[in-house]
């Protein structure tokens, strides 16, 4: 069947869950970049004789044109689905992506990772008056400058804002800056302890 | 955190994976003109070409693109699942039918079938109106209002976007369940890392601590 390859890179998206990337899934792609390139001659061959006449061959490069077509779309979509997906990480895993998930990524996704990242930092230095503001921040709006946390993990040391050094060590609990902390919060590092 | 998510994507854009997979589904074709050379798309022959008659099951996007008019290239007839036969089905009790065997994507699909001019276009817009309407009570019902219920049986039941409607209710229940526990104001791990690390086991700690 016509682009069947490229629906299996869509059926891959679909299959994959939130906080992971599937590998970048360069054979098949080029699988389906082969296909398309063989319609296209074939296409192109075919479109060379009805110039001279013979139209009965114009029903089937309509069907192959319709596959380029469709094997375009799908591919488009994989690459455009997994930009957002790695936009969204982001957001969440913050400026550095854990390994596993940069190992899937192909060398363009990783420029456009760094430049994503670039961007985002000059518009959140550019925001307000002094030193700009951190966007990733108060993801639920803050209700108290402090806060109380509980390590999950040993994390090691960690410099406040007032220069003070604290380790972070499994089931220590600490009460810090909200702002200072609610990365790591995110991060799974700490727990917020709600009394 | 609308500020960074793509909620206002449309289910008809270029790009949506749903669509894409939707306009997957087949609708049985007949061929109106010989098409040279694209002989391989039938798998029941040998023959190099297609002839005029043959019937195949085509994918929605290609049915799209033949279909034109009266001078097209396939004519095609509506497929099974929308028929009259399981129109009835539908409009006697749309809560039993299993709609996600009958097409994952079954309105979806449906709506982009009215497209065609097909002679019971009317009909299949009104089963489809009147399925939801039918299924969207207990849809709501079920996700309302069961925190601690296996659903499994139910979900199973329910096609894509029905599914989709589902999720949406239930995380409404959780949400509200955390504001009345006053849990909402907690901030936690978020949930793209916390399914990252589900997959990693990072932090089970695997020497006695």
């Amino acid at each position: 069947m016509l682009a069947e390859k490229a629906l299996d890179l869509i059926r891959e998206l679909h299959r994959t869950s939130s906080g992971t990337l599937s590998p970048y899934n360069e054979d098949k792609i080029r699988q389906v970049l082969e296909e398309m390139k063989t319609l296209f001659e074939q296409n192109k061959d075919k479109a060379h004789s009805v110039a001279e006449g013979q139209t009965d061959q114009l029903s089937s490069i309509q069907l192959r044109h319709a596959g380029i077509q469709r094997n375009k779309r799908c591919l488009l979509a994989y690459l455009y689905n997994r930009l957002e997906q790695i936009r969204k990480m982001r957001w969440e895993f913050g400026s550095v992506l854990p390994p596993d998930v940069k190992y899937n990524m192909c060398e363009q996704e990783v420029q456009w990772f760094n430049q994503y990242n670039r961007l985002l930092a000059n518009y959140m230095r550019s925001i307000g008056e002094s030193g700009g503001l951190d966007l990733t921040q108060d993801m639920k709006p803050p209700k108290t400058l402090y806060v109380l946390v509980r390590c999950l993990l040993d994390h090691g040391e960690f410099e406040t804002q007032d220069g003070n050094i604290i380790l972070l060590k499994k089931n220590s609990q600490h009460y810090l800056l909200r702002s200072e902390c609610e990365h790591l919060i995110r991060q799974g590092v700490l727990e917020h302890v709600v009394q | 955190m609308a500020a960074f998510s793509t909620a206002g994507e449309s289910v008809n854009s270029y790009f949506n994976i749903d669509d894409i997979l939707a306009s997957q589904e087949k609708i049985p074709c007949s061929f109106n003109v010989d098409v040279a050379a694209m002989g391989y798309l039938d798998q029941s022959t040998t023959n190099v070409d297609i002839s005029v008659g043959t019937k195949l099951e085509l994918p929605f996007w290609l049915a799209r693109y033949l279909y034109r008019g009266t001078r097209s290239i396939v004519s095609l007839e509506t497929p099974k699942s929308y028929r009259e036969g399981y129109r009835h089905i539908l409009k006697a009790d749309p809560n039993v039918v299993d709609l996600h065997r009958l097409g994952p994507f079954f309105y979806l699909f449906g709506g982009k079938l009215i497209s065609f001019q097909l002679p019971d276009a009317d009909d299949i817009a009104s089963i489809l109106l009147k399925t939801f309407q039918g299924r969207f009570r207990r849809i709501m019902d079920g996700s309302q209002n069961a925190l601690h219920t296996d659903l499994t049986g139910q979900v199973s039941m329910l096609d894509e976007q029905e599914r989709q409607l589902f999720a949406a209710g239930q995380q409404g229940l959780h949400d509200f369940q955390k504001w009345e526990n006053r849990e909402s104001e907690k901030l936690s791990t978020s949930v793209m890392i916390a399914n990252h690390r589900k997959r990693k086991r990072i932090g089970v700690s695997t020497q006695p601590s």
